[in-house]
């Protein structure tokens, strides 16, 4: 650790010392983007710094003139002007045509964005304490987007991966060359959705649905990383987003795959489980669905996020625990994770945590008890 | 800051009382102005450490020193209490010993509350900090506050948040109501006010925008408090409400709030620029038309805090204009300090090195806030570090440089003594390094694409960031040089002379330093 920060202190001595060379992969700039939405937002961005340097320049200029030259010390004397209104005037004129020019441009951008219509594909974004959901219209396909880095890489127990904190278990696929709609909305607080190089960020606000769009032209295949941008609660941080763009051929297929895995999931929802089964899907679940909050230990965090471990509920209350997990607690961070979870997975995590760090029920829950649950 | 010495002087009046009851008691505009400056000082220190907790954990990237839930509640107490704590105090205890002095009244017009609009303070951010030590921890919002997570979600303490933000509205207020009826009733004859020194006149304005918006705030929080006790829906979709109509209420408070904590400033450096360049103001009367034009037009550019809430079309370009048009106002005087300073002779004693470090780094955020306000570039820049280097820019080299400013140049009239110059450059360069080491690579991670009010970053942003936490703790530790300075000038130093300042011009100049603890029974004559 005090190796690793002094590590970093020289890496930022340097850093300062070789500034020109070391900047190159330190990510100065706003990303040019992938659509045409976004480079024109980098044109805009690069324009209006332009102008605010040569104003810079030059107000700073004479600034810095005058502190040179003006100074009582060189034996200035000062005159004694001190209106003009023929300056006055032309100080108030020139940035209003400056301004002029600029808004034009920045308005034919802003009507671009805001044009939502003749979409092919849509796709709403929901966003939840700390996670987002993604139903994909008229496909019956829909998912949620959980933080796969680990608390062990975030509480500093292992190195970090390459892509810490930008990393879900569920990417969210979309077709290249096609309009994509995205309809934002939240279930709780109010998030923000943002993917920098397609330009798209707008608020999630429960009972809003906002729209934006974007064009990921053929060609530009990949993964884009974003982030939520509106402060939503303690786990804000944690909750990013990766958008993978595949051509359209893939995308249909990865559709068909999605439809496939959902009716599996069902039917293996009627099969057996066992104990030792059900624990060890349980530990998955519970490390990516409920030890963001509740910890790794089952212990809690603060006030806010009760402990598992020693819970009466988790104890005691075996009805309780399935009816809070499928319908969640309103008004709390406590979510239903019906939508979220299998009745396999809610099974195997009850089951989990009615049975670890020393919650020692030995009760096993089955997802047949979890499918009679529901009704 | 006012020293003991008890001025028998030739109008009979009576010293200061003995002991803590004459700071308790006191209707003195200079005891009351001496108590807002050391609160607010003492506010600054407060919100300087939870600013230096946020950076310590930002140092590198996972998590180190402190956890997510704790990080939410340093970033919200440190913003809440710069603002409401710190600068705006600041301004008002500036206010009381200046406003008098300059325009030639013995005293503020309503002594009494200005006793009262002192004494809430301590106890509304007492209340405040309190609520730190409790369990379900201080409020972790953000200083925005935005319902639903201030409501609905929020941890039970947000009651005494309300509460205090109440208590500091209430003397907020009253704060600004003195000054208005003071400028408006005691001003000295031929005082008129287009002679009025231009610190008076931005104080003037600001005490109007303080009046028309702190009953706003004082609304958007009542109606949390009525969301979250008395079963109404105002910010709950769920029982027909509009999260997005909280914001609204807020920003209309919030935005002129943003010129409340910088029109003063403006008017400081508007008093330092000309006597240090020996060379009366550029463009008075245009100084005070384009700060009317600041705050008129802070009533009509909330939204451009709202471009990515999903407002329509027509609207997102009225607020976009709109808020350009402010470049033009801020422009005028900008390029006025600089034609001031063209052909003055001019000194840079430590209030001028403060001002010309104000006109510059102030400049530098008002460029940012001009790329802010084109709507299309903000949804990249909104909610990044590229908005906190921008707001730090304005207010810490714009609003707490100006107060600094301000203190160092009328320190030698408060206190009788000349501040010792080479710790004040010393204090200067420290604070101006500091504040640019850490705020500037802020814009370079906000472009990249940091995220603002995040306890850990992903892996690119770490080098800047590590920079950025080097220069907060030069900047903050740079303040225990300025505390120090004061201390010291307080207790002694050489004589200072009434004038002070060899260019200085006004009335405050005109009476002995340190200023008696009675001034101006008789008033002067302006001609």
């Amino acid at each position: 650790m005090y190796f690793r920060t002094w590590q970093r202190l020289s890496s930022v001595v340097l850093g300062l010392v070789f500034a020109p060379a070391a900047m190159a992969d330190w990510g100065l700039n706003m990303p040019v983007g992938i659509t045409e939405v976004s480079q024109s937002i980098f044109e805009l961005h690069m324009l209006i710094f332009w102008i605010c340097v040569w104003i810079g320049v030059v107000v700073f200029g004479v600034m810095f003139y005058s502190i040179f030259k003006h100074r009582k010390s060189k034996g200035a004397v000062a005159s004694k002007f001190h209106e003009s209104l023929g300056l006055e005037l032309l100080w108030t004129a020139i940035p209003t045509v400056i301004l002029i020019a600029m808004a034009v441009p920045a308005t034919s951008v802003l009507i671009q964005m805001y044009d939502t219509t003749n979409s092919d594909v849509d796709i709403k974004i929901t966003g939840h304490q700390w996670k987002w959901q993604y139903d994909y219209l008229g496909e019956d396909v829909g998912f949620f987007s959980n933080l796969t880095t680990t608390t062990d890489e975030i509480y500093n127990r292992t190195e970090k991966g390459e892509n810490y904190l930008e990393e879900v278990d569920n990417h969210v696929v979309v077709p290249t060359g096609k309009k994509i709609r995205f309809l934002i909305t939240s279930n709780d607080v109010i998030h923000a959705w943002w993917l920098p190089e397609i330009a798209v960020k707008k608020d999630a606000i429960p009972g809003y649905i906002n729209e934006s769009w974007a064009l990921i032209p053929e060609g530009e295949e990949g993964l884009y990383r974003g982030k939520c941008a509106e402060l939503c609660g303690v786990q804000h941080g944690f909750m990013p987003i990766v958008l993978e763009a595949v051509t359209a051929d893939e995308y249909q297929a990865w559709l068909d795959d999605q439809r496939a895995g959902k009716v599996a999931e069902a039917a293996a929802a009627l099969g057996d489980f066992s104990y030792d089964e059900l624990m060890v899907e349980g530990a998955e679940v519970y490390a990516r669905s409920c030890a963001g909050c509740h910890g790794t230990e089952g212990q809690g965090m603060g006030t806010i996020f009760p402990a598992l471990a020693g819970s009466p509920i988790a104890l005691n209350d075996m009805a309780g625990h399935i009816d809070i997990v499928i319908n969640g607690k309103p008004g709390t961070a406590m979510q239903s994770f019906t939508a979220q979870l299998s009745d396999v997975q809610i099974a195997a995590v009850i089951t989990f945590e009615r049975n670890a760090w020393g919650n020692d029920t030995g009760e096993t829950v089955t997802p047949q008890m979890i499918i009679d649950a529901k009704k | 800051m006012t020293t003991a010495t008890a001025s028998h002087d030739d109008h009979g009046h009576h010293g200061p009382a003995k002991g803590i009851m004459r700071w308790v008691l006191t209707t003195n505009h200079k005891d009351i102005g001496s108590m807002y400056l050391w609160f607010s000082f003492a506010m600054l220190l407060t919100g300087g450490v939870m600013a230096l907790i946020v950076r310590a954990e930002l140092f590198q990237p996972g998590m180190q020193l402190i956890r997510p839930e704790f990080y939410n509640q340093m970033t919200t107490m440190h913003g809440l209490i710069m603002v409401f704590g710190a600068i705006m105090p600041a301004f008002v205890g500036l206010a009381n010993w200046m406003v008098p002095l300059m325009i030639g009244a013995p005293d503020m017009a309503l002594p009494r509350m200005n006793n009262w609009s002192f004494w809430i303070l301590p106890f509304a951010f007492g209340m405040l900090l309190f609520t730190l030590f409790t369990e379900a921890g201080a409020p972790n919002f953000g200083w925005t506050f935005y319902a639903p997570l201030s409501t609905t979600y929020a941890p039970s303490s947000v009651t005494y948040f309300i509460f205090g933000v109440h208590m500091m509205g209430i003397s907020s207020i009253m704060g600004a109501i003195n000054i208005i009826v003071t400028i408006l009733n005691l001003r000295a004859p031929g005082m008129t006010l287009m002679k009025m020194p231009l610190f008076v006149w931005t104080w003037f304005i600001t005490a109007y925008l303080l009046v028309a918006v702190m009953p706003v705030l004082a609304g958007v929080v009542t109606m949390m408090l009525m969301d979250i006790h008395y079963g109404t829906a105002f910010f709950d979709a769920a029982g027909g409400g509009d999260p997005v109509l909280f914001q609204h209420v807020f920003w209309f408070f919030g935005h002129p709030e943003v010129y409340i904590m910088i029109l003063p400033a403006f008017g400081i450096v508007s008093q330092i620029i000309p006597t240090f360049a020996r060379k009366p103001l550029f463009g008075y009367a245009s100084m005070v038309y384009a700060t009317s034009s600041i705050a008129f037009l802070s009533f009509i550019v909330w939204a451009h805090h709202m471009f990515t809430v999903g407002l329509p079309l027509q609207t997102e370009l009225f607020f976009m204009y709109a808020t350009m048009l402010i470049a033009i106002p801020t422009g005028v005087k900008v390029f006025n300090w600089v034609s001031t300073m063209f052909r003055g002779s001019m000194t840079f004693e430590t209030p001028m090195l403060f001002a010309i470090a104000f006109v510059v780094l102030f400049t530098i955020g008002g460029f940012s806030g001009l790329m802010l306000s084109i709507a299309p570039a903000d949804f990249q820049y909104h909610d990044t570090y590229f908005v906190v280097a921008h707001f730090h820019y304005v207010l810490v080299p714009g609003a707490l440089f100006g107060i600094i400013a301000g203190v160092y140049y009328w320190l030698p009239k408060w206190t009788g003594h000349y501040y010792n110059e080479n710790l004040g450059k010393f204090h200067f360069w420290m604070s101006f390094i500091g504040v640019n080491i850490t705020f500037f690579p802020m814009h370079f991670i906000g472009l990249a694409g940091m995220p603002r009010r995040i306890p850990d970053y992903a892996l690119q942003f770490a080098d800047f960031n590590a920079i950025a936490t080097v220069g907060a703790f030069i900047f903050g530790f740079s303040q225990l040089i300025f505390l120090f300075l004061l201390i010291k000038t307080i207790r002694g130093g050489e004589k200072a002379t009434d004038r002070v300042w060899e260019g200085a011009e006004g009335l405050e100049w005109t009476i002995p330093s340190p200023a008696p603890y009675h001034t101006f029974a008789e008033p002067p004559h302006v001609k």
